[in-house]
């Protein structure tokens, strides 16, 4: 059990609120005018050289090189390992970042707080290489107007074959279904995360993920529970190793994270990982601007740049997530095009977590229970 | 004195107690030198990594960045904290206690609020000069310098003070006797004396300043990505033996400043037998 997490996610929720309370007293009036400021900008402008504001070893240093020669400007990037990190630093404004990567849920909280600007839509003739789900309709963006998919990927299972067999059933069972999973009973580690960890085991009893009925939830709390005794840990770091290092058998986590893993080992095709048939999360990252971001031209023509369709490919090819940009498709490499890890077969029961509102504690509180 | 089994006991709890703080180095040492990319299994010797990190741009540029930082902010530091030592231990004035106990405060507050503070007062401070002066700053390397600077300030008068504390002062007073300025008593008679300890305060700086990720985080802007942050960052990705490459090197550095150090206190040891 890692209990530490619990005081330290506490920490950062505090931090977060101090700041969002920091960004609505001295912000206000600055968002304004440079909102108004990016209303100018033409397709393929720039006004000065760009700051970058990404997850660490998710951008191919070779698109950043081709970005310098075409538009002639220098790119600063920077690094950031969450979230949490990241959010802080560009609420408090005067960060001096155009460009930022958040998550979905992250781009909610952004635009609430003010900190992200609208995107000068003109400005991004690309949006429409976007794939149709990710064009419009996001949980945390629906109308598109604050942020731009970057890339995207999934939460599901990684397992050990050669453990658990080639003709595993694809199921939450494997986790929540007693008669499944108890012989892996002390080889199971599932995400420290109430909406991930509740939200697998909703999927796994047919629910959304974003359910909001408190009798749904209750079940949900009642699975957890239950499986709280198989589990070797709830932990959000090293289950990918874990399972890689044969210390566990079933992991849940991110796809990404599984795949880097699996491709670093000796024997990769003893594991897999795959989103079981009941469907499970898609988390998608996005590209945004800074609401004071000092060169908002350069960041929407950056945006543009990135959703070029070759560009778009390359990204993939180099960092293996997958790309919400349809036109890319056809020029990203066919192996990795084929990965069911990357490009799940069946991605109609995918759903992307969406912020709840109030009903977000009734989900902690579900899962420290759970958890005992 | 100490015989027997008390003896065989204090060397075991000694053996223990090195083991504990060494075993970890050791192997991040070794796995260091592994070809297998997941940490703590063995695949064979290889440079491989040293490689990587030799040619990995960004590893590069922010170990430039941490380099930087660590001997501008150490530097600073380092006269300012030894100023405010000399001032509390030397001189009474109005307001001591207060300075005194401000002076501990970056060492006691965590991490995470001095972040914050830091964060806050550049966002605030860059932004009123901008409004008065119209000069447009931007957070950058010159901003975490500067936050570093202000914990390390704490650290070094900390290191300095218990030197000056140790020191006979009636040594002065014989300098001032024989007609020493207070410039002279100063340079010939305090400064060796109290010298390993600004020595020492100054590695301690340079040490927590290439070791601090969360201030840098909070503080820094575009283009101050620390080796530490970034570091951090990769861990996201899962650790790979190049995060051990890297760890080595920064550690061998430290190890080299420490023997280095250790060599200009004993070369400076003659001098001071003479000023006893």
């Amino acid at each position: 059990m890692k209990e530490g997490d619990i005081p330290m996610t506490r920490k950062l929720l505090g931090l977060l609120f101090a700041f969002t309370l920091v960004a609505a007293a001295c912000g206000g009036s600055d968002d304004a005018e440079e909102a108004a400021a990016t209303g100018d900008c033409a397709v393929g402008q720039t006004d000065g050289d760009l700051a970058l504001y990404n997850w660490s070893e998710y951008m191919d240093p070779d698109l950043i090189t081709a970005f310098e020669a075409e538009f002639g400007v220098s790119v600063t990037e920077d690094f950031y390992d969450s979230n949490e990190a990241m959010q802080p630093i560009v609420a408090a404004g005067g960060s001096g970042y155009d460009v930022i990567v958040p998550s979905d849920y992250m781009v909610s909280i952004l635009i609430e707080e003010g900190s992200i600007m609208k995107l000068n839509k003109d400005a991004i003739p690309n949006l429409s290489n976007l794939a149709s789900d990710f064009a419009s309709g996001l949980p945390y963006d629906p109308d598109a107007e604050y942020s731009a998919p970057y890339q995207w990927g999934t939460t599901g299972i990684g397992v050990n074959l050669s453990v658990v067999g080639e003709d595993v059933p694809r199921t939450w069972g494997l986790i929540f279904d007693a008669e499944l999973a108890d012989q892996y009973a002390g080889q199971i580690t599932l995400l420290n995360d109430p909406r991930e960890t509740m939200g697998a085991a909703l999927k796994y009893l047919g629910y959304s993920l974003n359910s909001t009925s408190e009798e749904e939830l209750a079940e949900a709390q009642a699975l957890v529970a239950e499986a709280t005794e198989r589990v070797a840990a709830y932990d959000s770091d090293q289950y990918d190793e874990l399972v890689g290092s044969g210390q566990t058998v079933i992991g849940h986590g991110y796809s990404g994270n599984f795949l880097f893993q699996f491709l670093e080992l000796d024997n990769p095709e003893d594991y897999t990982y795959f989103v079981p048939e009941e469907g499970g999360t898609r988390w998608i990252d996005n590209m945004a601007v800074v609401a004071d971001a000092p060169h908002p031209c350069t960041a929407h023509t950056f945006i543009n740049f990135l959703l070029d369709a070759e560009n778009g490919a390359a990204l993939t090819n180099w960092n293996l997530y997958a790309s919400p940009n349809a036109a890319a498709e056809e020029f990203i490499d066919p192996e990795v095009l084929a990965d069911p890890i990357v490009y799940p077969v069946d991605q109609s029961k995918l759903e992307e977590i969406a912020d709840t509102g109030d009903f977000e504690i009734n989900y902690s509180d579900a899962f420290n229970e759970a958890k005992g | 004195m100490i015989r027997g089994w008390t003896a065989r006991l204090l060397g075991g709890a000694t053996g223990l107690v090195y083991l504990f703080l060494y075993a970890p180095v050791l192997l991040l040492v070794v796995f260091s030198f592994s070809a297998d990319r997941n940490v703590g299994r063995w695949g064979g010797f290889t440079l491989e990594w040293y490689r990587e990190f030799g040619a990995n741009e960004n590893v590069q540029s922010a170990l430039a960045i941490s380099l930087q930082v660590a001997i501008v902010s150490t530097l600073v530091a380092t006269v300012l904290g030894t100023l405010a030592a000399l001032a509390l231990e030397r001189f009474r004035f109005r307001g001591k206690k207060v300075f005194d106990a401000l002076l501990y405060l970056p060492i006691i507050i965590p991490d995470v609020t001095m972040a914050v503070m830091m964060l806050l007062f550049f966002t605030w401070s860059l932004d009123l000069v901008d409004t008065v002066t119209g000069f447009q700053l931007r957070k950058g390397i010159a901003t975490v310098v500067v936050s570093h600077i202000a914990f390390n300030i704490s650290f070094v008068s900390v290191v300095v003070r218990a030197r000056l504390e140790g020191m006979d002062q009636t040594l002065e007073q014989a300098a001032a006797d024989l007609y020493a300025s207070r410039w002279q008593a100063f340079r010939h008679v305090t400064l060796p004396l109290i010298l390993p300890g600004i020595v020492g305060g100054a590695l301690l700086a340079l040490t927590l300043s290439l070791d601090d990720v969360v201030i840098t985080q909070f503080a820094s802007g575009p283009g101050s990505t620390t080796l530490p942050v970034y570091v951090f960052g990769l861990i996201r990705r899962g650790v790979t033996p190049l995060i051990n490459a890297v760890s080595v090197v920064m550690l061998a550095a430290s190890v080299l400043l420490v023997v280095l150090s250790l060599i200009a206190q004993r070369s400076r040891e003659p001098g001071r037998a003479t000023t006893e």
